[in-house]
């Protein structure tokens, strides 16, 4: 379904990926792991092709998108869903707003059918009743339900999650986990997961990506990796210093 | 030696770095052309920055072409009464409005406040991964963003320098006839005689072009913000300086430019 052959990108004169090899299938959950600062993000973003690699190619769905102009891009974007980091929400628009935005964009202009779009996609998330909320009123993880909504809305083909859990307690973590889960089942999207939070990574993944120095180093089951005696990605999992040469 | 050639290297860089971001800025210039033809317009969007750039800006526009005017009219007759010329207040008054003193005022006003509104608006967009999403969401960010706050801001500038033309004026008479006593009658005589159409279209080609350069550098900058929240208060400060001293040296030429244009013969 999507699949990064030598991907290589540069930021602020680093090369952060050295040539980046992926393959997703189709409602497969991809985990990427990796320290923070290694290009975890930046490969999710020449995914979406927010920005443009210096070398590599991405395929979806068997087509080539590096290369295509912004307005060949976006017939692809609304097949791609992404959730930020932060969120993202446009922060001068409601929840509804923010929600219907998408499909206005398609082209949906009865305000009927958009009520009940948005009231299924909130339901989804568990936030219903929040339509007329603007996101400053959200906490961290209900702007991250009601951005997933956005993000689901128009059904998208593969969804990608930049660090879905950071910042939030572990209760509000674990939901967003839950709701990873239940939507690659619900409607059968792949997925791409960025996250260095192990938790999420076992628990979401199909498989399990270890990105060090712009390549992918390990890839296996949560179960493979858990096992992985290599030190560089044991210490990544068990959360260890040593093997950067910290120690207390 | 080493201090002339650190001199000359960094006025090089000052320049080259110039010249970059003066090209940057007529790229979204050109982009945001070529996205009003390309795409719809969103008139919503359009009216929304209509209403904050142009309603909301009235009272700081109007009170600056008011006080600008009567005190304009109050220096000038101060200098003119001791030549006897207190006629020729009124038409050196509305000229000077007209030519300079509205457009060039009201456009700094609005660099200050439309400009350091859009730039800040945008930059806290970007930084917080608002003009990504939309990019995700497969709306053009030039299309949806900058074309409304554009288009919004060439119309209301020349309204806007338009009333600002219409208080001055009228509070330069007030000043000079109800005040210092100057005949009415000849005031309005002659500031209709010497003020030609062609002053008031000065005034509004220059806020037209000004508008322009408002909106151009204030999107760049907000849509080129560095990372983290000092990076908008940077951007912000930087957009509102870099479009007042655009306005300013770009005023120079207009003025030398429509005075040939208009009034060759």
């Amino acid at each position: 379904m999507l699949e990064l052959k030598g991907i290589r990108k540069s930021m602020g004169g680093q090369e952060v990926l050295r040539g980046v090899n992926l393959r997703v299938g189709p409602a497969e959950r991809v985990v990427v792991i990796g320290r923070s600062g290694c290009g975890k993000s930046v490969m999710l973003r020449v995914i979406m092709g927010l920005l443009q690699p210096e070398a590599g190619e991405v395929f979806f769905e068997g087509k080539k998108l590096t290369g295509l102009s912004e307005e060949e891009w976006n017939p692809y974007r609304r097949k791609i869903g992404m959730l930020f980091q932060g969120a993202a929400l446009f922060d001068s628009l409601s929840v509804f707003e923010n929600l219907a935005f998408p499909l206005r964009e398609q082209g949906e202009k009865s305000e009927g059918v958009l009520r009940q779009k948005v009231a299924e996609a909130l339901k989804i998330v568990s936030l219903s009743g929040t339509e007329e909320k603007m996101p400053a009123e959200l906490s961290g993880g209900m702007k991250k339900r009601a951005a997933l909504a956005r993000a689901i809305i128009c059904r998208p083909d593969i969804m990608l999650y930049d660090e879905p859990t950071t910042g939030l307690d572990p209760i509000v973590a674990d939901s967003i986990n839950r709701l990873i889960l239940h939507l690659g089942k619900m409607f059968g999207m792949a997925s791409i997961v960025v996250t260095h939070d192990m938790v999420s990574a076992r628990m979401v993944g199909d498989r399990i990506s270890y990105l060090h120095e712009g390549k992918i180093y390990f890839e296996g089951t949560p179960e493979q990796v858990d096992r992985c005696e290599d030190p560089l990605v044991r210490d990544f999992v068990r959360g260890h210093a040593e093997g950067i040469g910290i120690t207390g | 030696m080493g201090s002339v050639l650190k001199l000359v290297s960094h006025v090089g860089a000052v320049f080259t770095d110039s010249c970059r971001t003066a090209g940057a800025v007529f790229m979204l210039l050109g982009d945001t052309l070529r996205s009003m033809v390309q795409y719809r317009l969103r008139w919503d969007q359009i009216f929304e920055q209509m209403y904050f750039i142009g309603i909301r800006s009235q009272v700081v526009v109007l009170t600056t072409g008011a006080f600008t005017g009567a005190v304009f009219a109050a220096q000038v007759w101060f200098q003119f009464k001791r030549f006897g010329m207190e006629s020729a207040i009124g038409p050196t008054v509305s000229i000077a409005m007209c030519r300079e003193l509205g457009p060039v005022l009201c456009c700094l006003l609005l660099a200050g406040r439309v400009g350091a509104a859009m730039a800040a608006e945008l930059s806290s967009m970007k930084i917080t991964e608002q003009v990504d999403a939309l990019r995700a969401l497969g709306v053009y960010p030039t299309e949806y963003l900058i074309v409304p706050r554009f288009l919004a801001l060439v119309i209301s500038a020349p309204i806007l320098t338009g009333l600002a033309l219409v208080t001055g004026i009228g509070c330069g008479y007030f000043v000079a006839v109800k005040i210092f006593g100057v005949d009415g009658a000849y005031y309005w005589d002659n500031t209709i005689k010497f003020t030609d159409s062609k002053d008031v279209v000065i005034a509004l080609i220059k806020s037209f072009i000004f508008a322009v350069i408002i909106s151009a550098i204030a999107c760049h900058k907000g849509m080129n913000c560095p990372p983290g929240t000092a990076g908008v208060g940077k951007t912000t400060t930087e957009a509102v300086v870099n479009a007042s001293l655009t306005l300013l040296i770009v005023n120079f030429f207009l003025t030398i430019l429509l005075n040939a244009l208009l009034y060759s013969n």
